[in-house]
């Protein structure tokens, strides 16, 4: 069928903030759909409270709501809008699961919206637990054993039946949060108590654990025909047991027989059909090592990580069909773009294998466990492609960002044989490289493979790598066995490194096309990656086309972590786009499978390949670009711009000098001397003696960072030469290359600046003014555009300091600039000449396209020629407020305070006509459950004590009942504000804090301490039982007291109006 | 075995004069044949024991062969019928709970000479671009007597490909309890076509290519399969006569690959050879009948011309999805239908087995008439 006639205006419902578990591969997938759906001339109207999407882009959509993604707004929004459909399989589980409210309460229906991409009973089948189960077993396909059950007792007594261990699944969680295995009945009942609090139909499913069995999974699409096709298979290297999110995964499964494969092959088939999925689907499954026996995990009826992972890893589009299915094509009718002569109900067949590693926020989050099981914990992931497993891994390894460019990793050199044996048991975010030490120990596979069940194929192409390794140590590095060790994907360096010699000739990689079809075809897909051949394909695609153009290669971000997330990705995109539409041909090289940037429609050509200087040269070598761009690609662009200088390539925009000059403590000083502009002071330390000596010269407290961060990595507020010292045993022994820097912490107001300079001219779009003051990571601050607080000689002072720095540092594009201000001073506390985090939604919110001037610029236009004055642009008549959202329900043991180090995964926006208003927007996107009545616990440190009076009164005004710690209690009564007295967990004596939060009673806590961080601390047990009862905790003083300030307006979400951002 | 334990170097050379140099595995010598390549993921030893593959060298377009090994029930015949076979990287440490062996020394002992180490992908572009051809793999230095070993490569063609493969006499397989009694031809033929039936209640007597139409009804079967084999379809005039005889008996006919060719060609079509045929697991048929299109299992090197059967014999049921070849054919005065794919798979998607059944409705029906 083609297009239906009756479609012609769809809502899109987006994924909204990135958390664990669901990131930007919905930005991915919802943009293909927003695509898709334009170039059939349909008008799209769409919702995403992610103001870092590319999604939310003016180009992507005719109508957009930067709003929360509640039931409430989107009927609001149908109501505004009108359209006639809703796309629901595209957004994530939010997407999917609002799609479903709405149609379950018949909203759809009476407003006349029919529902595309998944019906309810579909949905039902696939997601409820017992509806599942029913439906697996009329089709034959075999589950695992499993009951649903809604309270403890019944969970105990069916693990009883069935024997431990047992899985613990809530149901309607994302990701699987709050499950768990449990070994025996006292874990059991620990983990389904939590999670039957977590399913919001308090809902768990108990399941046999099948742990050891092969996980493998099928990417399924289906149309309204009833055409069936499997996209891709894959194999998570960790056996059952750990999340696929949180696995080693290779495309296709390698281990598998025919007849195991169309076994499984042929079930995906007959699940789909029998679910009756219009789109795409994701089957997992567990198949025994040892038999043909098998079970069906799980079904997604809807596109996602795997999906994105499937059409990264083939070429073949998923959410594009998908969404072309749910408006009436079948895939007979689809053509495959990259071949331009199959169809999309061709089976894409590759010729060469993929591994996806996840990327872990454990470097950040010290205290965390590590430990991996079903609940999620990967922000992001990396893809690699090569023509042998080896190659592959290789690749991922370098591209996770890890300081390593093999399996070693020194920590575990001096971990003993036992200890690693020990560890390998229970699998964290290093088990990949324990394996190798293991393995490099002579270690038999057959003994790892006992003790993880982890299939013998994958230690035996790890134990090549050991051996490779090895002969490479040993005598002459000869032309054979260097150009053996570039196919095994090592690096001229690593393998000088390893042998000790001089790499007998330089060979350069060549590039392969992903074409969907192994070669069969003639494809013009402009995706590549590397590899050590002798054809070039990537060569000849660039002579045939022949364009003529200027080529320019933009360096993209690679792995989504904590600090550097989707937003640099949305630049990238940007700066692609606007080099194409300036006549160039554009050029992406990222690793990341999730992103928008790696869709191989979005540049004119994608090398999917680590960003590492090796990789980068070949690229460079087989493009002979006129240029580069490094500065929307984070810092992991940025870190390759001094070697492509010393290469001599050309890079656009800001100079690799001025970028060293921002990060070179001792050049940055002379240039704010220079400029007259006062910075907090501070020195630059290698050991923990002189860090103890500085800081007490500095004067408590103090602010230790190591060089060279973003997202405030390993960053904390010392108030103690005890902090001092734990801090730097940290630092010391992850890493100690880079020297620390310690700075006198002055505690005010953050003010953040996004500006764009050409030489001559500077143009600020907008000053953003941080809600909680210096000492909360800017990221993980709540952000107000424009400036509510700040006077007008202050914003006059940060003007100027802006623009002086902007020229001193010769910025040609975009630069970041954070300032304190601090008893009525303007100090700068960090410039970074690229672009930042606030950079997508300060353009979407001023309308000013930041990215897409910066490109010009960077190719020789002016701010004049484009039509922009110098200085401060005028406010927009919105405000709009940035509010961080976390994960930290996924991360055991993470302290949720925040400080300088940066926690937060995500965020969302609040578009309002006035502050309060767009503030509760924020909040209400983000989550927050603005409850108007019930129990406030406050628990701070004596520093916050005074401020906490007029916070707690204000609550106590609205009629909330106040509980408080020790000293708390005492300042708050002593104040004459009632407040019941609780006792702490250290007390020993019941009831405490931890059972008050059990009781119920607590809607929020407000908790700030100086000390925090290990989890065993009474402050952090009690902010992490707050995120386990998903009681709204608030550890920044400023925060509370505007969510307080929030509360007092009395107003809600409804009597706010809605923004279409494409009207500003 | 170390991977660094390298093994003897070996050559591919191809009729337009390009060698590849690669390593040796498998057995050791020289062989000349018809360079084909496969698409397929999996599958590989059913691959090499798929006697359809006589007298060619086949190319994996999958870069890792032999990761599962090789194991003693996956065979489709006796024996490996491959003339040569082209990996780019196999695998001596294969892992799964079938496996008997790796595939090295499985090539040794079924004495297929094989070549490893050499882009696959670039060998598989040459082939798209330039069509199928003839090519030689060795363990002798080519580059020495060049033009003389391309004018052997040049001059080589399958001949007789079905009498080398078929069986010289009659088996029968089944249960005693049988339901219906089929015959199947064997031109090639792949095992899991017997199987299949043999599931669904059938008595299934291979017979040799060459038996005559007399001697089928002496055996007076319910069905007749007509299975897949080797080479140039034309070739077999006296098994197409044969067939044309065969037709006229009534009994109801299904036919498989060559078996489809042969079909249409003893009812007075013709077939051409493709540029480089279609082989591999993933390609799309669209089934005209059912408006849907279902994913398969092809190899094959020469196509029946649709447009050639005669709109009164019979009518292309199935096509290709990707380039409309014809897939499948209905025969309108015959009790006959036929297809160019492997419903049998192995290895491949099992998604048109349903035909198996709708052979035995066929035979149910004729029966029930008779």
């Amino acid at each position: 069928m083609p297009l239906r006639q009756d479609i012609k205006k769809v809502l899109v419902i987006g994924s909204g903030p990135i958390v664990i578990g669901q990131a930007a591969e919905f930005d991915y997938a919802g943009t293909q759909a927003c695509r898709a759906l334009k170039q059939e001339g349909l008008e799209v109207v769409l919702i995403n409270s992610n103001p870092a999407t590319i999604m939310t882009d003016k180009a992507m959509a005719d109508r957009i709501y930067i709003e929360p993604l509640t039931l409430d707004v989107v009927k609001r929004i149908i109501k505004i809008e009108k359209p006639d459909s809703i796309l629901s399989t595209l957004g994530g589980q939010t997407g999917l699961t609002l799609s479903m409210q709405l149609a379950e309460e018949g909203f759809l229906e009476e407003n006349n919206v029919k529902l595309l991409g998944a019906n309810p009973e579909t949905i039902h089948k696939a997601e409820d637990r017992q509806a599942f189960k029913d439906t697996m077993e009329k089709i034959g396909e075999p589950c695992i054993p499993s009951k649903v059950v809604e309270t403890i007792g019944d969970a105990v007594d069916f693990a009883k039946e069935i024997g431990y261990p047992v899985i613990v699944r809530p149901a309607f969680t994302l990701g699987g949060t709050g499950g768990g295995i449990a070994y025996n009945e006292e874990q059991l009942r620990d983990i389904s108590k939590n999670g039957l609090r977590l399913s919001p139909i308090t809902q768990v499913l108990i399941e046999k654990c099948i742990s050891g069995w092969k996980e493998i999974e099928f990417e399924v699409i289906r149309d309204s025909k009833g055409n069936v096709i499997t996209v891709c298979s894959m194999e998570n290297l960790d056996p059952v047991g750990i999340h696929t999110g949180d696995s080693i995964v290779i495309a296709p499964a390698v281990t598998l027989t025919n007849k195991e494969y169309q076994m499984l092959r042929t079930a995906s088939l007959n699940i789909i059909s029998e679910l009756k999925v219009e789109g795409g689907c994701n089957c997992q499954f567990a198949l025994h090592p040892e038999s043909l026996e098998y079970a069906v995990i799980e079904v997604n009826p809807r596109v996602s990580r795997s999906s994105a992972l499937a059409s990264k890893a083939t070429g073949y589009p998923i959410a594009k069909v998908a969404t072309r299915i749910a408006i009436g094509y079948s895939l007979d009718e689809i053509i495959n773009q990259v071949t331009g002569k199959t169809y999309a109900c061709f089976e894409p067949a590759i010729d060469y294998v993929v591994v996806k590693f996840p990327k872990w926020a454990f470097d950040k989050f010290v205290y965390a466990k590590r430990t991996l099981g079903t609940q999620m914990k990967a922000t992001g992931e990396v893809m690699a492609i090569g023509t042998n497993f080896e190659q592959a891994m290789m690749k991922a390894v370098r591209s996770i960002e890890l300081g390593v460019d093999t399996l070693n990793m020194k920590k575990f050199e001096k971990v003993s044989t036992e200890e690693l044996l020990e560890k390998i048991a229970v699998a964290d975010d290093e088990r990949a490289f324990q394996l190798f030490e293991l393995l490099k120990r002579d270690i038999s596979v057959d003994k790892i493979h006992e003790i993880t069940l982890i299939d013998e194929w994958f230690l035996e192409k790890l134990k090549n790598l050991v051996e490779l390794e090895r002969w490479l140590a040993e005598g002459t590095l000869d032309e054979d066995k260097y150009l053996t060790a570039k196919k095994f994907g090592y690096l001229d360096s690593t393998i000088e490194r390893i042998s000790g010699q001089k790499c007998p000739m330089r060979k350069r990689a060549v590039y392969k096309m992903v074409d969907t079809c192994a070669g069969e075809f003639k494809a013009e897909t402009p995706y590549f990656y590397s590899t050590f051949d002798e054809e070039n394909e990537a060569k000849q695609f660039i002579e045939r086309k022949n364009t003529g153009k200027k080529k320019i290669i933009v360096f993209g971000s690679g792995p989504i972590r904590i600090g550097q997330g989707i937003e640099f990705d949305y630049c990238s995109v940007h700066c692609v786009w606007s080099l194409k539409e300036e006549g160039y041909e554009a050029v992406i090289c990222n690793n990341n499978p999730e992103t928008v940037s790696t869709d191989f429609d979005t540049g004119d050509r994608l090398y999917f390949d680590p960003l590492t200087k090796e990789d980068v040269e070949s690229i460079i070598e087989t493009e002979q670009p006129y240029g580069v761009v490094v500065q929307f690609g984070g810092q992991t662009a940025i870190k390759l711009t001094r070697h492509l200088a010393d290469m001599g390539v050309n890079i656009l925009g800001t100079s690799a000098d001025s970028i060293d000059a921002a990060e070179d403590r001792e050049r940055f000083d002379e240039l704010l001397e220079k400029c007259g502009i006062p910075r907090p002071a501070g020195f630059t330390v290698m050991t923990t003696e002189e860090a103890v000596e500085v800081a007490e010269k500095l004067g408590y407290p103090v602010l230790l960072r190591p060089s060279y961060v973003l997202g405030g990595q390993n960053m904390i507020i010392a108030h103690s030469e005890k902090d001092v010292i734990e801090y730097m045993g940290i630092i010391t022994r992850t890493m100690i290359e880079n020297p620390v820097l310690i700075d006198k912490y002055m505690m005010g107001k953050e003010v953040e600046v996004d500006a764009i300079c050409d030489g001559t001219d500077f143009l600020i779009p907008g000053i953003m003014e941080h809600i909680e003051r210096a000492g909360v990571h800017s990221g993980d601050s709540i952000s107000v555009y424009p400036a509510q607080t700040l006077s007008e000689k202050i914003i006059n002072t940060i003007v100027d300091y802006t623009k002086k720095l902007a020229f001193e540092l010769k910025v040609i594009g975009l630069v970041n600039i954070q300032y304190v201000v601090y008893n009525n001073e303007v100090y700068v506390i960090e410039v970074n000449p690229r672009s930042s985090r606030t950079v997508p939604y300060i353009s979407k919110v001023t309308g000013i396209p930041m990215v897409d001037i910066a490109t010009k610029i960077m190719l020789g236009s002016t701010l004049k020629e484009q039509g922009y004055e110098s200085g401060l642009y005028k406010n927009s008549e919105y405000v709009a407020v940035k509010v961080p959202v976390f994960s930290f329900e996924k991360l055991q043991d993470v302290d949720t305070m925040l400080g300088p180090e940066m926690k937060s995964t995500g965020e969302c926006l609040g578009i309002a006509k006035n502050f309060e208003d767009a503030l509760l927007k924020g909040l209400v996107a983000a989550g927050y459950d603005l409850k108007k009545e019930g129990g406030v616990l406050i628990s701070v440190r004596d520093t916050d004590k005074q401020e906490i009076i007029a916070i707690a009164d204000k609550f106590a005004s609205m009629g909330f009942e106040l509980y408080g710690t020790g000293g708390t209690a005492t300042t708050l009564n002593k104040n004459m504000i009632a407040t019941n007295q609780v006792n702490k967990i250290s007390d020993e004596a019941e009831p405490n804090v931890l059972s008050l939060l059990e009781s119920g009673k607590i809607h929020y806590v407000i908790s700030t301490s100086e000390k925090g961080r290990l989890p065993e601390r009474d402050s952090v047990k009690m902010r992490r039982k707050s995120v386990e009862r998903s009681i709204c905790s608030l550890t920044a003083i400023d925060t509370a007291r505007a969510l307080a300030n929030v509360l007092k307006t009395n107003r809600t979400i409804d009597d706010v109006e809605m923004v279409d951002i494409t009207k500003i | 075995m170390s991977i660094f334990n390298q093994s003897k170097k070996a050559y591919l050379l191809l009729a337009n004069g390009t060698v590849f140099e690669g390593r040796s595995f498998g057995a050791e010598g020289t062989v000349i044949g018809e360079v084909v390549f496969t698409t397929s993921l999996v599958g590989y030893q059913e691959a090499l024991t798929d006697p359809s593959y006589y007298g060619q060298i086949v190319t994996q377009t999958f870069p890792l062969i032999g990761n599962y090994g090789v194991n003693d029930e996956d065979y489709e015949s006796p024996k490996a019928f491959v003339s040569g076979y082209i990996v780019r990287e196999w695998c001596n440490t294969p892992s799964n709970f079938r496996s008997q062996g790796n595939i090295n020394d499985f090539l040794k002992q079924q004495n297929v000479i094989g070549i490893h180490s050499i882009d696959t992908r670039c060998l598989t572009r040459i082939i798209r671009e330039a069509g199928v051809m003839n090519g030689m793999i060795t363990t002798e230095n080519v580059y020495e007597k060049k033009d003389e070993l391309l004018k052997q490569i040049k001059e080589f063609k399958i001949t007789d490909a079905v009498k080398n493969v078929t069986c010289q006499e009659n088996s029968v397989y089944g249960d005693e309890n049988y339901k219906y009694n089929v015959v199947l031809y064997d031109f090639g033929y792949k095992r899991n076509i017997r199987n299949k039936l043999v599931r669904r209640g059938c008595k299934v007597t291979v017979v040799p290519a060459g038996t005559t139409a007399e001697q089928i009804k002496a055996l007076n079967p319910d069905g007749i399969m007509l299975s897949n084999g080797p080479g140039d379809p034309t070739e077999n005039t006296e098994i197409i006569k044969n067939l044309n005889e065969i037709s006229k008996l009534g009994i109801p006919i299904f036919g498989i690959c060559l078996g489809h060719q042969l079909m249409a060609l003893s009812q007075g079509a013709s077939a051409q050879k493709l540029k480089y045929g279609h082989r591999g697991g993933n390609q799309p048929v669209i089934d005209k009948a059912l408006g849907k299109t279902f994913v398969t299992t092809q190899n094959h090197g020469y196509a029946v011309v649709g447009d050639s059967i005669d709109p009164e014999v019979g009518e292309v049921s199935h096509i290709n999805a990707n380039d409309g070849t014809c897939e499948g054919v209905k025969y309108k005065k015959i009790n006959a239908f036929t297809v160019q794919f492997h419903p049998e798979a192995h290895g491949g998607p099992q998604d048109t087995a349903y035909l198996f059944d709708e052979f035995i409705d066929m035979i149910k029906k004729s029966k029930e008439m008779h």
